[in-house]
């Protein structure tokens, strides 16, 4: 086993450990997580089994083979970022709505009140 | 006798908001005012409730866009046949609000947009505001197949069916270029009435000097994705 692979492996077992104990502890939902321990399965996959990553990264054209991972590593990221920003343009709007149903439905609360008193 | 509400956002408009909705009130006598307080740091809603027009205080400052589409919810929940759309800094004059309302029953059209440019009133915007002006009337008009010489004029009146529409879409920060594609997407129809603006009385521009260049760019590019977005064509409320 070469060190590259080895700190990969390490580097990888650490992030999911951190990231079960966050989802343990309830800071991190499982639908936020899904992404991230999927790119970790990749990443651990490509880091042990080493003919694989030698197989996809001549494919490539990559001479040395354990850049692949980086590669790899991302495109996670990339597309997790991405992940995040659809899922906060999400919340924005449903921040928007609650806001303006607040204020309409103070709005209504207060007519009533002056009706009732 | 049609339901008209005069839709105010106003943003720490203290002292401005008295007048406006006085001469709204003269102008307009028969029309309900609605003040959308939009997070005001100062005391904009408890002035407003002593005029005693309609107040809606949302909690945080939404932006101008967020606001008006909350007056278009609370306008389509109300019931109302017309809205319109007036700036509570009081560079809207009230004696035109008259003359749009009749505009838009005669027009038949949906949606009536009171322009600074379309007769020489006497407006004359800063340059660097006159060539954004210009760039969107240009872009405006090449988009909408039609002439629009002040697509960035708050001052409108819109029927129901766009009321409607507005309450489920209604674009958020520097929506007044915006709101006219998603119209025009939708195949509303609308035109425009020359109005005299003034000067504000009180309050500044939400666009500085810096803030120009980043609205230019924003806006350009939210209407050219206006434009790829699907949308769902107008409905008929006859």
């Amino acid at each position: 086993m070469s060190k590259v692979q080895l700190i990969a492996i390490m580097l990888n077992l650490g992030l999911l450990g951190v990231i079960i104990e966050l989802i343990r502890r309830g800071r991190l939902k499982e639908k936020y997580s899904l992404l991230w321990l999927f790119s970790i399965g990749v990443m651990l996959l490509l880091s042990f089994w080493r003919s694989l990553l030698h197989i996809i990264a001549e494919w490539f054209g990559i001479f040395y083979a354990p850049s692949l991972l980086f590669l790899v590593a991302f495109l996670f990221l990339i597309l997790i970022s991405l992940h995040f920003t659809v899922a906060m343009s999400g919340f924005a709007e449903k921040n928007k709505r609650l806001a303006q149903e607040i204020g309409l439905l103070k709005h209504e609360l207060e007519k009533v009140n002056s009706i009732i008193k | 006798m049609e339901k008209v509400l005069i839709i105010i956002p106003a943003y720490n408009e203290k002292e401005s908001l008295p007048d406006v909705i006085a001469s709204v009130r003269k102008e307009i006598p028969e029309a309900d005012v609605l003040v959308i307080n939009d997070g005001s740091t100062d005391t904009t809603g408890f002035i407003a409730r002593r005029e005693k027009v309609e107040v809606i205080d949302l909690p945080y400052n939404m932006g101008i866009g967020a606001a008006m589409q909350t007056g278009y919810k609370y306008s389509f929940a109300e019931g109302y046949d017309v809205s319109v759309q007036f700036d509570g800094d009081g560079q809207h004059p009230a004696n035109q609000i008259r003359n749009i309302l009749r505009q838009l029953q005669e027009g038949r059209v949906d949606v009536i947009i009171g322009s600074r440019f379309l007769e020489d009133t006497g407006y004359v915007p800063s340059f660097s505001r006159s060539i954004g002006i210009v760039m969107f009337a240009r872009l405006m008009s090449i988009i909408m197949r039609q002439k629009i010489t002040d697509p960035t004029s708050g001052f409108r009146a819109a029927n129901r069916a766009v009321i409607e529409f507005y309450s489920r879409h209604y674009p958020e920060d520097y929506p007044e270029v915006e709101a006219l594609v998603l119209l025009h997407r939708a195949g509303f129809t609308m035109t425009e009435v020359a109005v005299k603006m003034e000067k504000r009385m009180s309050g500044r521009s939400s666009i500085t000097p810096v803030r120009g260049i980043y609205y230019m760019v924003k806006v350009t590019l939210a209407v050219l994705v206006d434009l790829l977005k699907s949308t769902e064509r107008r409905r008929c409320y006859e």
